[in-house]
C-alpha cells in the first residue's frame, strides 16, 4: 500500500499496484469459506432486490389490492402463506429486503462518512479542536445506542430518512475513533512529511495520502456496521418508529405482531422476515470479519 | 458490531503519571469526565424532548373534549406555558435535586414510577448477564484455546448467528414455540408475558411463578448478549496465546489446564472484563426490547409504553437514567482497570 519508486508515468503504475493489491487481497479472501458464503449470500439478496420491481408492483403489496386468502399457511400457490391482508408472505419478504438493505446501507454511509471526517481532521490537526472533538466522540460512545435512535426516530417526523439518519447518528463514534487512530498512524510515516516538504496543503495531505491509507481498515468496519445498521432498521420498524406506508422486514414482523400471529401461533407470518434479516446480517458479518483476517495481519497469524 | 472497535486504553496519558499522586489524579480524572458526561446527557435530553411532535397537553387528555380554559390550566400546572429558559431552569435544577418532573400519563412522580419499575428490571437483567458472562467466558475461553477445532467452528458460527438475530424476533419466536402451543409443544408450557400471574400463592409458590414467568426472557437476553462476551473472550485469549510467558509456563512443566487458568486466562480477562461494563449500552438496548415482547413490567416496557403517549417528562427521565447508568458503569469499569491492572493509573 505505501508508496513505491516513481515511474516514468506514474498513473500507469498506480494503476498496476492497484491491480495488484486487489488481485492479493482476493486471493487472501478466498481463502476463508465463510467469507465466500457470506458473499455469496449478499449477492443473491442484492440481485433479488434490485430485480423485484420487474415483476412486483403495488398489485401485490397494497393492502387494498390483494385478493388471496386471509392468513392461509404455506400452500403451492403461496409459498410461504399470506398475511392478514391476502397479500403474500414471500411478495413481502422479496420487497422487504429492497428497503432492509437501502437503509443499512445508507446508514452505514451516513455513519461512515460522518465518522471518517471526524476521525481524519481531528487525527490530522490534533490540538484543542481535535481534544474537544474527541471529547464528544466519546460522549455519543457512551449513550446507550438504541435509546438515542428511538429518541431520534421520535422526534424526527416518519420516513425512511429519519431512520437512515437515527441510526447513521449513533452509529459513527466507533468509525471516527478507528479512523483517528489509524491517521494518527498514517501521519507518522516520511511519506506525509516529504509531501508536506513538497508544498502540500492540509487538504492535499488529508485527501490524497490519509484517506487512501485509513480506507482499507475502515472498510472491514463498515461492512460490519451494515450488519447492525440492519438490525437496529428491522428493530426501530418493529418498535413502530419506521414508515408505516412503506413494505420491510421489521416492519411486517411488527403487523404480525399486531394482527395477534404470535398468541395464534402463526409462524409463517413470523418466521421468514426474522429469518431473512438474521441471514443478511450474518453474510455482512462473515464478509466484514473475512476482510478483517485479510488486512489484519495479526488476526492471521492467530489463526 | 463494538467489540474490536470499543477496546480503549483507559487514559493513556496517565498512566505514567509518576510516583505521587499518579492514582489520585487518575481518579479525579475518570470523576470529573463522568461528571461532565452527565451533565451533557441532562441538558441535552432536554433539548431533544422539547422538539417532540405532537401536543404534551393534548396527549394528557386523551382526545377527550376539553375547553380552551382547561387546557391552559394543565400547561400552566405543567409549567409548559413558562418561557423555554425558564422550564430550561426548573428542569435542571429539578434533575439535579432528584426531581425528574411529573408523569403525564400517570400524574405521579417519575422518580416514583421509576423507583417501582427498577426492581423486575434488575432481576431480569442481572441474572441474564450473569448467566451470559459465565457462558460467554467460559465457551470463549474454549473456542480460543482449542482454535479451529470442531467446538471452535461450532461455537463461534452459533454465535456469530445469534448476534445477528433480532432480540426481538427471537422473543417472538420462543413465545410461538413455547408458549403459544403452536408446534409440537403443548400450549402453555411457560407464560407469554408478565412476571407473576394473577391467581399465584403467596411465598415460595409466588418465587416460584417468577421464576416460570423469567425463564423465556432470559433465555432470550441471553442468548443475544453470550455471544458477544464469547467472542470478546476468544479474541482477547487469541491475543494472549502467542506470548512468551506462555512458552515459559509450559517449560517449568505445568499442566496445560494450569497454563490456561493460572496464566493465559487471567490475562485475557482484563479486555473482556473491561468490555462488560463498557457495552452495558447494548444490555439497555435489550431490556427495552426483551421487556417490550415479553410485557414483563420493569423500566424497558415503561419506556416503550412511555414513548407511545409521548409522556414527555418520562422519557426524558428514562433516557438520562439510562445514560447515566451506562455512565456509571463505565466509571466503574475505569476505576476497576488499575486494580485489575497494575500498569495503568500507577
Amino acid at each position: 500500500m505505501s508508496g513505491q519508486a516513481p515511474a516514468p508515468v506514474p498513473t500507469d503504475v498506480a494503476w498496476a499496484r492497484r491491480r495488484r493489491a486487489l488481485a492479493a487481497f482476493w486471493r487472501d479472501y478466498r481463502a476463508n469459506p465463510a467469507g465466500l458464503y457470506g458473499l455469496a449470500a449478499l449477492l443473491l439478496f442484492g440481485l433479488v432486490a434490485l430485480t423485484a420491481p420487474l415483476y412486483l408492483g403495488p398489485q401485490q403489496l397494497s393492502v387494498i389490492h390483494a385478493d388471496g386468502p386471509v392468513l392461509a399457511p404455506p400452500s403451492w400457490e403461496y409459498p410461504l402463506g399470506t398475511d392478514n391482508f391476502g397479500r403474500s408472505m414471500l411478495d413481502l419478504l422479496i420487497w422487504g429486503s429492497r428497503m432492509s438493505l437501502a437503509v443499512g446501507l445508507l446508514a452505514t454511509f451516513v455513519s461512515v462518512a460522518l465518522g471518517a471526517l471526524v476521525g481524519i481532521v481531528a487525527g490530522h490537526f490534533g490540538g484543542w479542536s481535535a481534544t474537544v472533538m474527541m471529547r464528544i466522540t466519546d460522549w455519543f460512545l457512551v449513550l446507550p445506542n438504541l435509546v438515542l435512535a428511538i429518541a431520534l426516530a421520535t422526534v424526527l417526523s416518519r420516513s425512511v430518512a429519519t431512520v437512515v439518519l437515527a441510526i447513521g447518528l449513533t452509529a459513527w463514534p466507533t468509525t471516527a475513533r478507528l479512523v483517528r487512530a489509524q491517521t494518527l498512524a498514517v501521519e507518522a510515516r516520511p511519506y506525509i512529511e516529504r509531501a508536506r516538504a513538497l508544498g502540500g496543503g492540509h487538504a492535499h495531505i488529508m485527501v490524497r495520502h490519509v484517506l487512501p491509507n485509513v480506507m482499507p481498515l475502515v472498510l472491514a468496519q463498515t461492512t460490519l456496521l451494515v450488519a447492525t445498521s440492519i438490525v437496529a432498521e428491522s428493530t426501530l420498524a418493529f418498535l413502530g418508529l419506521g414508515d408505516p406506508t412503506v413494505v420491510s422486514w421489521g416492519g411486517t414482523l411488527q403487523q404480525a405482531r399486531a394482527a395477534g400471529a404470535v398468541s395464534s401461533g402463526v409462524w409463517w407470518y413470523l418466521v421468514p422476515p426474522g429469518l431473512a434479516i438474521a441471514a443478511v446480517a450474518l453474510s455482512f458479518t462473515l464478509c466484514g470479519r473475512a476482510i478483517e483476517n485479510v488486512l489484519n495481519p495479526r488476526l492471521r497469524e492467530a489463526r | 458490531m463494538a467489540q474490536e472497535t470499543t477496546t480503549r486504553p483507559p487514559a493513556p496519558a496517565d498512566a505514567r503519571g509518576g510516583g505521587f499522586g499518579g492514582t489520585g489524579r487518575y481518579l479525579a480524572g475518570r470523576l470529573a469526565s463522568a461528571a461532565a458526561s452527565l451533565l451533557a446527557v441532562i441538558v441535552s435530553a432536554f433539548f431533544l424532548f422539547r422538539v417532540l411532535p405532537g401536543d404534551p397537553v393534548r396527549a394528557m387528555t386523551h382526545g377527550r373534549a376539553v375547553s380552551r380554559e382547561q387546557l391552559e390550566a394543565l400547561r400552566a400546572e405543567y409549567g409548559l406555558d413558562q418561557p423555554l429558559w425558564r422550564q430550561f431552569a426548573d428542569y435542571l435544577f429539578g434533575m439535579l435535586s432528584g426531581d425528574f418532573g411529573t408523569s403525564y400519563q400517570y400524574r405521579v412522580p417519575v422518580t416514583e414510577l421509576i423507583a417501582q419499575r427498577l426492581a423486575p428490571t434488575l432481576l431480569l437483567v442481572g441474572t441474564a448477564t450473569l448467566i451470559a458472562a459465565a457462558l460467554g467466558l467460559w465457551l470463549g475461553t474454549r473456542a480460543a484455546w482449542y482454535r479451529g477445532g470442531v467446538g471452535d467452528r461450532v461455537n463461534t458460527g452459533v454465535a456469530l448467528t445469534l448476534w445477528s438475530v433480532p432480540t426481538f424476533w427471537l422473543g417472538l419466536l420462543l413465545i410461538v414455540v413455547f408458549a403459544s402451543g403452536a408446534g409440537p409443544l403443548p400450549s402453555g408450557l411457560f407464560p407469554t408475558g408478565g412476571m407473576i400471574s394473577p391467581q399465584a400463592p403467596d411465598g415460595i409458590g409466588a418465587a416460584l411463578d417468577v421464576l416460570h414467568h423469567m425463564v423465556l426472557p432470559v433465555t432470550t437476553f441471553v442468548a443475544v448478549v453470550y455471544a458477544q462476551y464469547l467472542m470478546v473472550m476468544r479474541s482477547s485469549l487469541l491475543d494472549e496465546m502467542g506470548s512468551d510467558y506462555l512458552v515459559t509456563a509450559r517449560a517449568k512443566g505445568l499442566r496445560d489446564d494450569l497454563v490456561r487458568r493460572r496464566h493465559a486466562v487471567r490475562n485475557a480477562l482484563l479486555p473482556t472484563v473491561t468490555l462488560i461494563f463498557v457495552n452495558l449500552g447494548q444490555v439497555v438496548a435489550g431490556t427495552i426490547l426483551v421487556e417490550t415482547v415479553f410485557s414483563w413490567p420493569g423500566l424497558g416496557s415503561l419506556f416503550y409504553e412511555a414513548l407511545g403517549v409521548p409522556d414527555l417528562p418520562m422519557v426524558q427521565a428514562m433516557f438520562v437514567f439510562f445514560s447515566a447508568s451506562v455512565i456509571l458503569m463505565n466509571l466503574i469499569a475505569d476505576l476497576l482497570y488499575p486494580l485489575l491492572d497494575p500498569r495503568v493509573g500507577r
